[in-house]
């Protein structure tokens, strides 16, 4: 019966057309609540952890800050501030490294061990009087950023165009990046401040439901959070099917709706606004408190890590501090930010990490010299066509991007639809590094352009 | 002690396919059976066969890497199928000095002139088979019967002709093996396993049919490795099953080949085979099979990959029946891989979020 229930629900559940299935790696890390990882005795706040105009510091060498302080204001609308991961002195503002290699400015602070770590900073705030335009303002004085990577300001995102209606809030939280499980974790221990938060963005946008898009390999999350619905909830969860990359924004429209995002524009064009599971569970502890973000969910897994587990970071915490709590002792050259499939190396373990960062990996070493590595010509086996959710030819692309057509590749096969989710990398039998191909040729591109 | 090397590694960093060797390998794998069939079925002669044109293959390939100075793609196995292939689609009393040189011209004009694995555009089996067909006419149309007597210890007389000289005519040979099974008793039976013409060949030029249920087993003549389409059927779908092949494109070829077929065959039945004959005899099979699906030469769309199933079914079945020849599929493919290029461009698929197709004609 049970079988036969399955097999029935089975057809309800919304996908997406393409796209591979990498091994999800995630019982290393899914089953561990979240655990609060200590202060590391120097923290560093680079002033640009998002996408826009860097923060503009607040304070001065030797000034005393207390958790939860803002130390920078946001520049502009497309800026976020930064508040204060530990109560502290502030040694000054450095250049320092960070993740992608260029240093940038950073607030360093010396944590104060004496003092109580309690977030005293911050007021009650009845989120249910404002008005849409004062919630927007006041997301962006918490200073929070798409959680899942980019890294987008989250008030613009949720600042709508005045020509556009909103039917659906779309909570994304798939976490389809093998090894990552912040995102599951937070939905079974947040539910609570998770549905605060979807509603909060439900009066800014003004949609009259939303949904919550979860993949099938994470029910006990769909059951704890149907669980808290109330009756005639606007609320609803969408089991779609686990399958790489359900969790891109696009395609997760798609599989829960049916509605297709034009090619280079935005979900609103369709009537969709979509934000990250963290990101609104966040927001639901932040809002009511009128708190700043300060500190974030991050899966600390992988074969080299001894404690794997979800650590609630501190931003700012150097990755070496992080990686050593979590039991691993050894180099940055295994190491990743994010998931396996987008995620970035890093440069050092003294950068920190910051409000994009949702996983630090340290995965096997690969052996360069071996057939696995090997880079074959193209054979056209069709594979990579099969696994691009866009429908694009990489096949096609990547032998263009050999001649170094970069032009024809964006004119003719739309080489900026390509969302580098590397499921074309990832069954290429002939190793082509078909995704870094992409990406040189969109720079190169956009420095011609310039 | 150096620096420590810093491995410069983008997304994604894991990686899951079968790597170009193992596919390789798992084709030969899956050839492996249709070669021993052809020496159970036509004894000694294919062997050294198959022998002599995997040799020269293997040897072509290794001379050619080392005129151009790079390190021998022997590895990557795939001259080993070229050898395999090639052999597998000549008659099993084919001389050995024919199959050297169409080893050497399968790899030499085939593939290493279009610069090795990955950038030929024909399948070079095909263009060995296609220059031995246009240089010895008579010896690539020249059938041994299928389980003659002695097949284990005696050669087909053909099979040790000198460098150009003519072959020994069969006929006297075949007559031998007939004498030898008593079948003269009845004049009348003269297409089946014994008989030295191939059931497409019997069916062009003499209107015979040859037994469905023979033609799927193998019980008949012809090429040394395309007569049971049984097995066939069973070693490629092995390789589906591991999916190292893609299953789309021998479904199309034998889908086109049977649509046309059952159109010619409804217009006139009689001068025209019925469909299931089609699909079972000859090289189509084999071809259908394991070398229109050699994905080197195909397209990459997936509307394209049906498109080139199908035209190389049709055109098979066209130039059977109106050709001069009995057998067609090989210039089928081809002429499907000459297409390909632009198949696969008035092919490309719609992207997502976009109205038109990318790519295609504007
Ligand atoms: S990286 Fe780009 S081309 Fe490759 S599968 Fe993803 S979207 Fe398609
Ligand atoms: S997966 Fe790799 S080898 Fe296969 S068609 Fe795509 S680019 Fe070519």
């Amino acid at each position: 019966m049970r079988l036969l229930q399955s097999l029935l629900s089975l057809n309800r559940k919304g996908t997406f057309a393409h796209g591979i299935h990498p091994p999800t790696s995630k019982s290393q890390t899914d089953h561990l609540a979240i655990r609060r990882m200590p202060f590391s005795e120097k923290m560093m706040v680079p002033l640009s952890q998002h996408f826009g105009a860097p923060a503009k510091s607040l304070v001065h060498k030797g000034q005393e800050v207390v958790r939860g302080e803002p130390i920078a204001r946001a520049d502009g609308f497309m800026s976020v501030p930064m508040h204060a991961p530990v109560t502290g002195v502030v040694e000054g503002i450095e250049l320092t490294p960070t993740a992608r290699g260029p240093k940038a400015e950073a607030i360093i602070i010396r944590t104060h061990h004496a003092a109580s770590q309690q977030v005293m900073y911050g007021a009650d705030y009845d989120w249910q009087r404002a008005t849409a335009e004062e919630l927007i303002q006041q997301i962006q004085k918490t200073g929070m950023v798409g959680l899942g990577g980019a890294g987008f300001p989250s008030h613009v995102k949720m600042q709508v165009p005045e020509d556009h209606q909103i039917d659906t809030l779309i909570i994304n939280g798939c976490e389809c990046e093998p090894y990552l499980t912040t995102d599951h974790r937070m939905m079974l221990e947040k539910t609570d401040s998770l549905l605060l938060g979807i509603r909060i963005a439900l009066k800014i946008c003004g949609a009259e439901r939303a949904i919550i898009g979860i993949e099938d390999n994470k029910m006990d999350a769909v059951e704890a959070i149907r669980a808290k619905l109330e009756e005639n909830d606007p609320i609803s969860v969408g089991v779609v099917k686990t399958k790489y990359p359900q969790g891109s924004e696009k395609l997760l429209i798609t599989a829960l709706l049916g509605r297709e995002v034009p090619s280079g524009g935005f979900p609103y064009q369709v009537g969709v606004v979509v934000n990250n599971v963290a990101t609104l569970s966040q927001l639901g502890e932040l809002i009511p408190n009128r708190q700043g973000l300060i500190e974030r969910v991050v899966t600390i897994a992988g074969p080299g890590v001894s404690k794997p587990g979800n650590y609630l970071v501190p931003i700012g915490t150097p990755l070496r501090f992080a990686l050593e709590n979590a039991g691993y002792f050894g180099d940055a050259s295994r190491l990743i930010l994010g998931g396996p499939m987008m995620g970035n190396t890093a440069a050092s373990l003294d950068v920190p990490v910051t409000k994009t960062v949702s996983g630090i990996l340290v995965l096997e070493q690969t052996q360069s010299s071996s057939e696995q590595q090997k880079i074959y010509p193209c054979i056209q086996c069709s594979r990579c066509l099969d696994a691009c959710p866009i429908k694009l030819n990489p096949s096609q692309l990547g032998r263009l991007a050999a001649k170094r057509e970069y032009e024809v590749m964006a004119d003719q096969f739309h080489l900026n639809d390509c969302f580098e989710c590397g499921s074309c990398s990832y069954v290429c039998p002939s190793n082509i590094p078909l995704v870094q191909y992409f990406r040189i040729a969109k720079s190169v591109n956009r420095e011609r352009a310039a | 002690m150096g620096q420590p090397i810093v491995e410069i590694r983008t997304s994604p960093h894991i990686h899951s396919s079968p790597t170009v060797a193992q596919i390789m390998h798992n084709v030969i794998y899956a050839l492996i059976p249709l070669a021993a069939f052809a020496v159970y079925q036509f004894g000694i002669s294919a062997l050294v066969l198959i022998i002599t044109v995997l040799v020269s293959t293997l040897l072509t390939e290794m001379m050619f890497a080392r005129l151009a100075g790079r390190a021998s793609t022997l590895v990557d196995s795939s001259a080993a199928i070229t050898g395999l292939l090639l052999a597998l689609t000549l008659p099993p009393g084919f001389p050995l000095w024919m199959g050297a040189v169409a080893g050497f011209i399968a790899i030499a004009l085939g593939k290493t002139l279009f610069g090795g694995i990955g950038f030929n555009l024909f399948n070079p089996a095909l263009i060995g088979r296609a220059f031995v067909q246009a240089a010895f006419p008579v010896a690539i149309t020249t059938w041994s019967p299928a389980f003659a007597p002695g097949r284990f210890v005696e050669f087909i007389p053909s099979t040790f002709t000198l460098p150009l000289m003519r072959p020994d005519d069969l006929s006297l040979w075949i007559e031998k093996i007939n004498w030898l099974r008593g079948l003269n008793a009845n004049p009348g039976e003269t297409v089946d396993a014994f008989s030295g013409a191939t059931p497409l060949a019997a069916w062009k030029f003499d209107g015979i049919t040859t037994n469905s249920m023979d033609l799927l087993t193998g019980m008949v003549t012809g090429s040394s490795g395309e007569s049971s389409a049984l097995l066939i059927l069973l070693c490629g779908s092995y390789l589906v099953m591991r999916r190292m092949m893609d299953w789309r494109i021998p479904a199309s070829v034998l889908a086109g080949a049977f649509i046309t077929a059952l159109m010619l065959y409804m217009f006139d039945s009689e001068s025209n085979p019925d469909p299931l004959f089609v699909l079972f005899s000859g090289g189509l099979m084999l071809g259908a099979v394991f070398m229109a699906s050699d994905m080197v030469g195909t397209p990459v769309t997936p509307l394209g990959v049906l498109i080139y199933g199908l035209l190389i079914g049709f055109f098979t079945v066209i130039i059977r029946t109106f050709g001069g020849l009995p057998e067609g599929v090989m210039y089928a493919i081809l002429l499907g891989n000459a297409l390909t290029p632009l198949i696969e461009y008035v092919t490309q698929p719609r992207v997502y979020g976009s109205k038109k197709q990318t790519g295609a004609a504007r």
